[in-house]
């Protein structure tokens, strides 16, 4: 899955920051194994381990990916978009949003969920990736003063609340 | 509230490009050449409606006038675009994601497997950060850009993966317009010398003898140029690779491209019209301070972990339920309006402001900006709310209680406005 041959690079999956003001950061990279198209590598990295199991993670992972594979995949709607722009001299563009806008909006609202569901009472915070470029997934783990403790007691309150 | 000074992300863009007109429109940091094209195509354009255009109208069809007009716009109308759009540039790495672990030099290179080939990944000491394949990094725009074609100096621009369609669609419409103008030309010259000969023609209309040099210069490079990149779009190749060889056989054994869908029409139809991605450099962007993006929860433990205590001593507004009203999360410019920005009503955010100075010294000015800010964001947010009822959530909210009497009500209606 991870296709580095030289995995040391400073940023890859795993190489941790030490605490500093911004909390400790996990960058989780690209996956460019299957071309140029935008996917993320799903390997569970450990600094994750005590606080969220790997099954939560890899299905965030697995999702988000396949939200930017169909914001990738060209099908016949997408051609004639592009089409109907190219005609315009891609004025068409000023006034209605992108297929691929749209789907960033989705994996938008898709990051913003799990926060708030899954990985904000743990302490984790996923940034959405469009914010960095779609480069890395930026994970910060903090430790917030009335945070839950990790996972037998937030999955209890999750019960409880869903 | 209306005459506030904001700091957009184009104001502070490390690279060198200009921005024009608030951040809308970007060029490469000297766009001289740009307007010596944008002038020669107005001008033997200008001259082909001022002296050919009427005559052939009177003498063959209405027809031409019209085929040469829309002609004209639309090599305009590419040109613009891909001159004063952003190519596809890469924002460079930001603090923490730049800083190198342990071996302090970053190792110059790392290699990856695209398709079962190997494909070096060079370290971009400029943006820090491993350039992804098919990226380069422009010296004159002095960034990165996504699928690097080639640094245009007529166009004024880089041509990368954003703009390489506007720029094909310019390219081969000014071919067209090219060779059309030049008929034009041409005709009107052999119709008045077919009774006076060609001394007399030329003397007749001038502009059009003009006119016709003009585009038999251009024609050919322009011909060229076309034909050029209609090769590197049906085979998914772009300039930079092309001069570099990188896919060309090695001694024999056969170099695929590892990118290319395998038949050219596929790969056209790709190139050309395939799904787009919105600029990642956000020009129009607010700049936030990096705390922002995470949840209100998360930067006030970052805030109180220098003094290591919850940040409880808020005195003036402690009976306020909410502490911290979510300050505007720092978003991508295509979501300016969108789904989680709940309108915060301004007594709120005067009270973050206050709050929040009394957090800590270093924090406070932070803080303070960040409530200014959700402040001007707000009028943003009113004109733009009603686009939020147009989009469809895929997992419900599920009913929540609260967990802890400072976090939700700051943290909730994000996603609220949306159900």
């Amino acid at each position: 899955m991870a296709n580095n041959r030289i995995p040391s690079g400073p940023n890859t999956p795993g190489s941790q920051q030490t605490p500093t003001q911004q909390g400790i950061k996990i960058f989780i990279q690209r996956d460019y194994s299957e071309g140029t198209a935008v996917k993320f590598q799903t390997r569970f990295p450990p600094e994750l381990e005590d606080r969220i199991d790997r099954q939560t993670f890899e299905f965030t992972m697995e999702r988000l990916n396949e939200h930017f594979e169909m914001a990738e995949t060209a099908d016949c709607s997408t051609y004639c978009e592009g089409c109907l722009a190219c005609l315009t001299a891609y004025f068409i563009y000023i006034c209605t949003e992108t297929h691929y806008e749209k789907h960033l909006r989705k994996i938008s609202k898709f990051i913003a969920t799990q926060n708030e569901r899954v990985y904000n009472p743990r302490g984790i915070h996923i940034t959405d990736p469009i914010l960095r470029g779609l480069r890395v997934i930026e994970i910060t783990i903090i430790d917030v003063p009335n945070c839950q403790s990790p996972t037998g007691n937030s999955t209890n309150s999750q019960l409880r609340h869903t | 509230m209306a005459g506030r000074r904001v700091t957009r992300k184009w104001e502070v863009f490390a690279g060198r490009n200009r921005f024009w007109c608030d951040g809308r429109l970007m060029t490469a940091p000297h766009p001289g050449v740009f307007l010596l094209t944008l002038a020669l195509i107005c001008g033997t354009s200008a001259l082909h409606f001022a002296f050919d255009a009427p005559y052939l109208a009177a003498r063959v069809s209405a027809a031409l006038p019209a085929a040469g007009a829309a002609l004209c716009g639309v090599t305009l109308a590419a040109l613009l675009r891909t001159a004063l759009s952003d190519p596809g540039i890469l924002p460079r790495a930001l603090p923490p994601e730049d800083e190198p672990a342990p071996p302090r030099p970053p190792p110059r290179a790392r290699e990856v497997l695209v398709r079962g080939r190997a494909v070096k990944l060079k370290y971009c000491f400029t943006c820090k950060m491993f350039r992804p394949p098919r990226a380069s990094h422009c010296s004159l725009c002095d960034n990165c850009v996504e699928r690097f074609d080639h640094h245009c100096p007529w166009v004024g621009n880089c041509v990368g993966k954003r703009n390489y369609r506007h720029f094909y669609l310019f390219v081969v419409s000014l071919a067209f317009l090219a060779v059309f103008v030049l008929a034009c030309a041409a005709a009107h010259l052999a119709l008045l010398a077919r009774g006076a000969g060609l001394g007399a023609a030329l003397r007749a209309s001038p502009a059009s003898a003009l006119a016709a040099a003009v585009c038999f210069l251009a024609v050919w490079s322009v011909l060229g140029l076309a034909g050029f990149h209609t090769y590197l779009a049906s085979t998914d190749q772009t300039t930079n690779e092309d001069i570099k060889g990188a896919f060309a056989s090695r001694r024999g054994a056969p170099n695929t491209n590892p990118y290319s869908r395998g038949n050219a029409c596929a790969n056209c139809w790709h190139v050309l019209c395939g799904p787009l991605q919105p600029s990642l450099i956000d020009r129009r962007g607010l700049v936030l301070d990096p705390r922002d993006e995470l949840p209100p929860r998360f930067a006030q433990a970052l805030c109180a972990q220098p003094q290591l205590q919850p940040p409880a001593p808020a005195p003036a507004p402690a009976p306020a339920p909410a502490p911290a009203p979510a300050p505007a999360p720092a978003r991508h410019a295509y979501m300016n309006h969108s789904l989680d920005l709940d309108p915060v009503p301004l007594h709120e955010v005067c009270l973050k402001v206050g709050g929040g100075s009394t957090v800590g010294g270093g924090g406070g000015a932070a803080v303070a900006a960040g409530g200014a800010l959700s402040a001007s964001r707000l009028r943003l947010l009113h004109d733009t709310t009603m686009i939020d009822a147009a989009l469809d959530l895929d997992d419900p909210e599920p009913p929540r209680a609260p967990l802890a009497p400072p976090v939700p009500p700051a943290t909730r209606p994000a996603l609220a406005l949306s159900v």
